[in-house]
This record gives structure tokens, C-alpha cells and sequence, in this order.
């Protein structure tokens, strides 16, 4: 990789051990894609949760945290993914001590570090949403995703040690998302279904996902007869994320890079065709069983909106199961101040912030609860919390909300 | 490149030899493993239920989310790792967690990597010269 002269200066030392190791770190990474040489970050998005990180990550953080001040603090805004709990909700959770302290020893040490603790993976929605063609150094393939492809943002899939590295450096390896050639579409979308609920936009999402395939394939997607909104693409986006590693999508017409099929697709591009029967045969995969365990609103986090829905759903009800709802710290305050929340809770719901459900010790919150059998309408939940021994059935969110009343979803 | 050697497009890490354990699927440490008992959980994955302790893995590509990059590091600092990973495709999570955790990766063969490698062969890999050999 050509590196400026302060690049240079990095890998030296000359501005201390922290940043050397992050340099070197991006080094690596950048040579294995033949990067010719960095690019300029504006902001980096850190996931961390202590799940991921375990006692070697946390051990890690606090060692950089303990070097020189002038050394180890970030040189760009950097923020946050969810945590792996609600401190105030851990023992609702039976999250253990020793899950809870971890938690608290990476906080401190990102803090240390002079990262912002915004604990949110729809920062796009919440702290500050980049610009077209802004580069940036984010984590969570959500977010990621909705960056690229919504705000036309130029990042790649950057994992917590990577996200960090660009924080401290201010840069990242020049290769993927960061180049124009790399944003053309390699796969042309035609489909034959629009969808209304949160959970088809999130079906419809995975069935692309899995149709691309993996993190080097850009879906350019025509048919869509209507135009969706933040949540709406966030859902579509965060399952094609998952379902497929998939970066990057354009809308044409919608989204800012494909005003036409010709700006971003060659001619004669392979193209697959989609249908409302593709999507209902993914939603019918995870449709096994009717009796439900817990009813989970989480991955990504909710919108302000969200929350406004489901409250609305909630009026008046009175759960039998657990029914979690899990936001940011931006939109918890909100929720609170609008009365969201507590309608929810009058129902026996629990409003979570700052984590995520399935980044929160998944399994072992599932064995101390007794929770298999999972309802929730993200597509991209029911694609992991599989590995972690539940049973996750995708439904829409009234269907979710009459899953806490009645114990059974209906039309399983 | 055809015979006993196949040359990886990427390559990082430090030389490897070790057992293959081969499928067409996909990798993802938070998605598809149960880290702590080290086998594939993920019920629908090919390799469910087997054990990826120790094993070069011969994968498909690489999906799902960033957790993967601070995953490896925690499973090799508890010694419940694969000794490689090998894949047709990556994304730059498992590069930036094979690089963090110092965990050697080949990615990127003209020929499908998962059809030619049996699975429980003896392999070396060289990152090197970017070859993954059978023994």
C-alpha cells in the first residue's frame, strides 16, 4: 500500500503504540484486498458487545484504554452498536453478574478511549446519517447497508477491531464499497410483489439476499410499486445484510446512485425474477410451530415510529408471554416522554435500550427464561437466533402482539 | 492450477496443516456455532453438529454479521478455533477477525475450493506463496 507521509509516521510509532497497532491491523486487512492505499473517514461505528468480545476482547480494550491519553483517543466521532444489555433490565433478563460487570469494564475502557457510548444500530436514524459519497468506517451489516445504499455512503462491513483502528487512525484501507467500480449492480431484480408489513419488507429482503449470495454481489431491484420508507428499507436492508452479506443495494428511482437502471448496470445483466410466492414461502419456513415462548421487537432497533405502532397495538391488552421491544437510547427518552413505553408495559411488555436482543447473550438468556419458541417480525432475527437454539417464527407486528395475548400465533 | 496445489487469490496468516472439514454453505461465527461447545449449531447448516475444533475449514463464503471479527479472537484465546479457514469468497469480517485473531485464511480459487478438497484430508496451507496443498 502507498502510504502518506503521516501514515508513515503511524506505522513508526511517532504518534504511539495505539495507533501503530491500528494502522498495521488496517495494513493487513488492506494488503489481503489489495488496497492501493487509504481513504479518509469521517465517522466509525464500533459493534462490541461482550457476547463478541468475551474476557480476551475485554482484556484487549482495557489494555489500549491503560496507555498515554494523548495515544489512545479516537481522532474522529465514534460511536457505538448495542450493548449486550440494558443495565437496568439485566436481572429481568437473568442476565448474570459476570455478564453485567463485562459489560461495564468495556464501557469504561471505550470511554478511555474517547468513544461515544450511543449503543444504537439505527444511528442513521438517531445520531447522524452520512451524505452521498461521505466515507466512513461502520460496523453492523445493518447499518452498513442502509449507508451505502440508502444515503449512498461509501463502507465497508468494518467488524469492532477494524471499526476501532479507523477511528483511531481516521482512515480505512481503500478497497470494496470505497470504489466507484465496485457499487455497480452484478445482478438485475425484477420484482413482482410490493410489500406493506415491516416483516415482507424484511422477507422480501432475505429472498434477495440469498439470490446474491454473498458480500461482493450488488442487487439492482426494479418492480417495487411503492416507495418505502426509513423503516421499511431498514428492515429490507438488515435481512439482505444477513441472508446474504450483502453490502449494497440500489432501488431504481429511489435510491441516490441508480436514478436509472443504465447508472449502475451494464446491459445484459443476469436477472432473476421475483414473486409474492418467493416471499411467502420464506415467511412459511419460519412458521413451524403455533405456541410462543416470548414475542421479541428487536434487530434492528425500533424507530420512534415503531414504537408509536406497537404502542398503538398494545392499548388495552394484557399479555400472557414476555413481549420484549428493544430500541436506542435516542428513542428510549422519547418513548418515555410520548407515552409509548408505558402503554406498552400497562400490557405487560418491557421496553429494552441501548442492546440488542440477539447480541445480549442470546443463548444463555433463552435457558434461564425458558424461551425456545421466538415470535418476532425482523427477518433478520429469525436468520441468526437459529444457531442459538430457538425456534423463530416470522409474523407481522399485530400477529407478534396477539402471539403475547393468546399464547399462539395465529395461523401457523 | 490443478492437481494437489490450488492457489488462493488472498492469503494471510501463518503456515497451517491441518484436517479439512469441507460443505458448500456458509460461515459466520455468531450465526452458525456454538463457541463454547465448538460445533456447528446452526440446524440447517451442513456441518451441524460437527465439531470445527482444530479443523482447516473449506467453505462457501463468508455471511452474516460483524461479530465474527472479535469471535475469532475470543474462541482462539480459549483455544475452541479452526486451525484455518478456506473459502471461495469472503467478506472483510472474516479477514478483519482472521487478522485480529491470527488465524490463517486463504480466500479466492478459479475452481469451486469445496468441490475439489475431500472432506478429512490432510492439507497445508501456505500463505505465503497463497497455496493450499493436499498432503
Amino acid at each position: 500500500m502507498t502510504l502518506s507521509e503521516e501514515e508513515q509516521a503511524i506505522l513508526a510509532g511517532e504518534f504511539g503504540a495505539v495507533r501503530q497497532w491500528a494502522l498495521q491491523h488496517q495494513m493487513e486487512v488492506g494488503a489481503f484486498f489489495s488496497a492501493a492505499d487509504f481513504v479518509p473517514v469521517t465517522q466509525a461505528h464500533i459493534m462490541a458487545d461482550t457476547e463478541s468480545l468475551g474476557e480476551a476482547g475485554v482484556c484487549w480494550l482495557e489494555r489500549l484504554a491503560a496507555m498515554d491519553e494523548r495515544q489512545r483517543r479516537v481522532r474522529i466521532p465514534t460511536i457505538t452498536d448495542p450493548r449486550g444489555t440494558d443495565f437496568a433490565k439485566a436481572t429481568f433478563l437473568r442476565q448474570t453478574s459476570a455478564m453485567v460487570d463485562l459489560e461495564r469494564r468495556a464501557v469504561d475502557a471505550f470511554v478511555k478511549l474517547g468513544v461515544a457510548m450511543t449503543d444504537t444500530c439505527i444511528n442513521y436514524q438517531t445520531i447522524q446519517a452520512p451524505g452521498r459519497n461521505e466515507h466512513v468506517a461502520f460496523g453492523d451489516t445493518g447499518v452498513v447497508i442502509y449507508s451505502n445504499s440508502v444515503c449512498g455512503a461509501r463502507s465497508n462491513f468494518e467488524g469492532g477491531p477494524s471499526a476501532l483502528a479507523a477511528g483511531l487512525t481516521g482512515r480505512t484501507p481503500r478497497y470494496g464499497f470505497h470504489l466507484p467500480e465496485q457499487r455497480r449492480a452484478t445482478l438485475h431484480v425484477r420484482v413482482e410483489f410490493t410489500p406493506k408489513a415491516l416483516d415482507d419488507w424484511g422477507a422480501l429482503g432475505a429472498v434477495i439476499g440469498r439470490r446474491a449470495g454473498n458480500y461482493w454481489a450488488v442487487p439492482v431491484i426494479e418492480g417495487l410499486e411503492a416507495t418505502p420508507g426509513s423503516d421499511q428499507l431498514k428492515h429490507f436492508g438488515a435481512a439482505m445484510a444477513s441472508f446474504g452479506s450483502v453490502a449494497l443495494f440500489h432501488l431504481v428511482g429511489l435510491t441516490p446512485e441508480a436514478g436509472r437502471l443504465s447508472d449502475v448496470a451494464a446491459p445484459h445483466l443476469p436477472t432473476v425474477r421475483l414473486t409474492g410466492a418467493d416471499v411467502r414461502a420464506l415467511q412459511a419456513s419460519y412458521r413451524a410451530e403455533d405456541r410462543v415462548d416470548v414475542v421479541v421487537f428487536s434487530a434492528p432497533q425500533l424507530s420512534l415510529f415503531e414504537l408509536r405502532e406497537l404502542s398503538g397495538l398494545c392499548e388495552g391488552q394484557r399479555f400472557i408471554v414476555p413481549l420484549l421491544a428493544v430500541t436506542s437510547p435516542q428513542v428510549k427518552s422519547d418513548a418515555d416522554r410520548l407515552g409509548y413505553t408505558a402503554t406498552i408495559e400497562a400490557a405487560g411488555g418491557t421496553v429494552l435500550s441501548g442492546m440488542c436482543f440477539y447480541q445480549s447473550y442470546a443463548r444463555e438468556i433463552a435457558e434461564a427464561n425458558g424461551w425456545k419458541r421466538l415470535a418476532t417480525n425482523s427477518a433478520k432475527m429469525v436468520n441468526i437466533l437459529g444457531g442459538y437454539g430457538y425456534r423463530p417464527m416470522l409474523a407481522s407486528m399485530a400477529a407478534c402482539v396477539e402471539a403475547a395475548v393468546t399464547g399462539r400465533l395465529a395461523g401457523s | 492450477m490443478t492437481g494437489r496445489f490450488f492457489r488462493a487469490r488472498h492469503a494471510l496468516g501463518a503456515h497451517v496443516r491441518g484436517t479439512t472439514l469441507v460443505a458448500h454453505d456458509g460461515f459466520s461465527a455468531r450465526y452458525d456455532l456454538d463457541r463454547v461447545a465448538g460445533i456447528f449449531s446452526r440446524p440447517d447448516h451442513k456441518l451441524a453438529g460437527e465439531s470445527f475444533v482444530g479443523r482447516v475449514l473449506v467453505l462457501d463464503t463468508a455471511k452474516g454479521g460483524v461479530a465474527s471479527a472479535w469471535m475469532l479472537h475470543e474462541m482462539k484465546s480459549r483455544g475452541i478455533v479452526p486451525a484455518a479457514l478456506v473459502f471461495n469468497s469472503v467478506n472483510p469480517i472474516l479477514v478483519q477477525g482472521a487478522a485480529f485473531g491470527d488465524i490463517t485464511m486463504l480466500a479466492g480459487f478459479d475452481q469451486d475450493i469445496t468441490a475439489i478438497v475431500p472432506n478429512g484430508v490432510e492439507v497445508e496451507l501456505d500463505p505465503q506463496a497463497a497455496m493450499l496443498t493436499l498432503i
